[in-house]
């Protein structure tokens, strides 16, 4: 029976879905609605948490907006999402990088890198 | 506005469970899935016949050996395939429909509003707390009134206890109606009619859709 419910959610997924890791930095690429007016919203930083549940994976990015965090959660199958660039591999021993909450400075976006 | 007792679409069908449904403009609904394998109409009753009018459909597939030998002299009687359940329908009298056509999902269309009926869940013998959301007393201090009923009403005067009043008893397995749920979408080829929000009952539960 649950079936028909995983073939459902089988067919909303995004097949050009992007891939990245946490750690990342990614730049990501949204379609907003501004007034009636399109347009694309680019918001690059950190991905701090992946979900992953299916058609509602979702996931998280992190930059410092003069001197305070903003976090952006997106959905990874959201049609909307136009493109997600890799800017830059993280090397992370966590899954979530919550811990960046709490650091303020240079080291509040600091993550070794990955080749 | 559709008479209430003649909603001109209806259909039954069985809960499959929820899930979400994405449009194109990126917007999330949560839906639940009713799959609706096609329902055939068995009969009509006319005004004149019966003393009043409305639709018997059919839904779900049965084999004969298992029924008993009145459901299959009435479906001999009625010409047509054994069906598991049979529901009426209430319709006015210049509704349209033929006796062995068949209603498809394709009844119901994106953005309209239906009715969903359904049997709920039911959660047994229930306190007060659960079945009428009353306030739990204080779980410590020394009380022991953690969940109980409480008062019931004064003493002497009014002397007994008011009709209707909110007391522990069974809980769920009613029938329950839930009116304007919107249609999210179908897809005729399965059979699946999506609902947003939650219908009453379990997962494979006979469900009643009809038009509000």
């Amino acid at each position: 029976m649950s079936n028909i419910i995983d073939e459902l959610e089988k067919e909303q997924l995004n097949k050009q879905a992007p891939s990245f890791r946490v750690g990342d930095s990614v730049a990501v690429f949204k379609e907003i609605l501004e007034g009636k007016k399109k347009r694309i919203q680019r918001f690059e930083g950190l991905v701090t948490k992946i979900q992953n549940t299916g058609v509602r994976t979702l996931f998280t990015v992190r930059r410092i907006v003069d001197g305070i965090g903003v976090e952006k959660s997106y959905l990874l199958h959201s049609p909307l999402l136009s493109k997600v660039e890799v800017k830059q591999k993280g090397k992370v021993r966590r899954a979530r990088l919550f811990y960046l909450r709490d650091r303020v400075g240079k080291k509040a976006t600091r993550v070794k890198k990955r080749d | 506005m559709v008479n209430k007792m003649n909603p001109n679409k209806f259909m039954l069908g069985k809960k499959i469970g929820m899930t979400q449904l994405m449009d194109d403009e990126g917007v999330v609904s949560p839906v639940t899935v009713i799959e609706v394998n096609t329902n055939t109409i068995l009969t009509i009753k006319t005004k004149e016949a019966d003393g009043y009018s409305a639709v018997v459909v059919g839904y779900g597939d049965v084999a004969e050996k298992r029924l008993n030998k009145p459901k299959v002299g009435q479906f001999k009687l009625w010409n047509a395939k054994p069906v598991k359940v049979i529901k009426e329908f209430r319709v006015s009298e210049d509704h349209g429909f033929e006796k062995g056509q068949t209603i498809d999902v394709s009844v119901f269309e994106k953005d309209q509003k239906v009715s969903v009926k359904g049997r709920t869940i039911g959660k047994g013998f229930a306190g007060t707390v659960k079945r009428w959301n009353f306030a739990c007393g204080p779980m410590t201090h020394g009380s022991k009134s953690h969940r109980i009923t409480g008062s019931i009403g004064a003493g002497t005067t009014p002397g007994r206890v008011l009709r209707g009043k909110k007391m522990p008893g069974h809980m769920g397995d009613k029938n329950r109606t839930i009116k304007n749920l919107v249609v999210v979408g179908n897809n005729v080829e399965k059979g699946l009619l999506y609902v947003k929000g939650a219908v009453p009952g379990k997962k494979g539960n006979l469900i009643e859709v009809t038009s509000t």
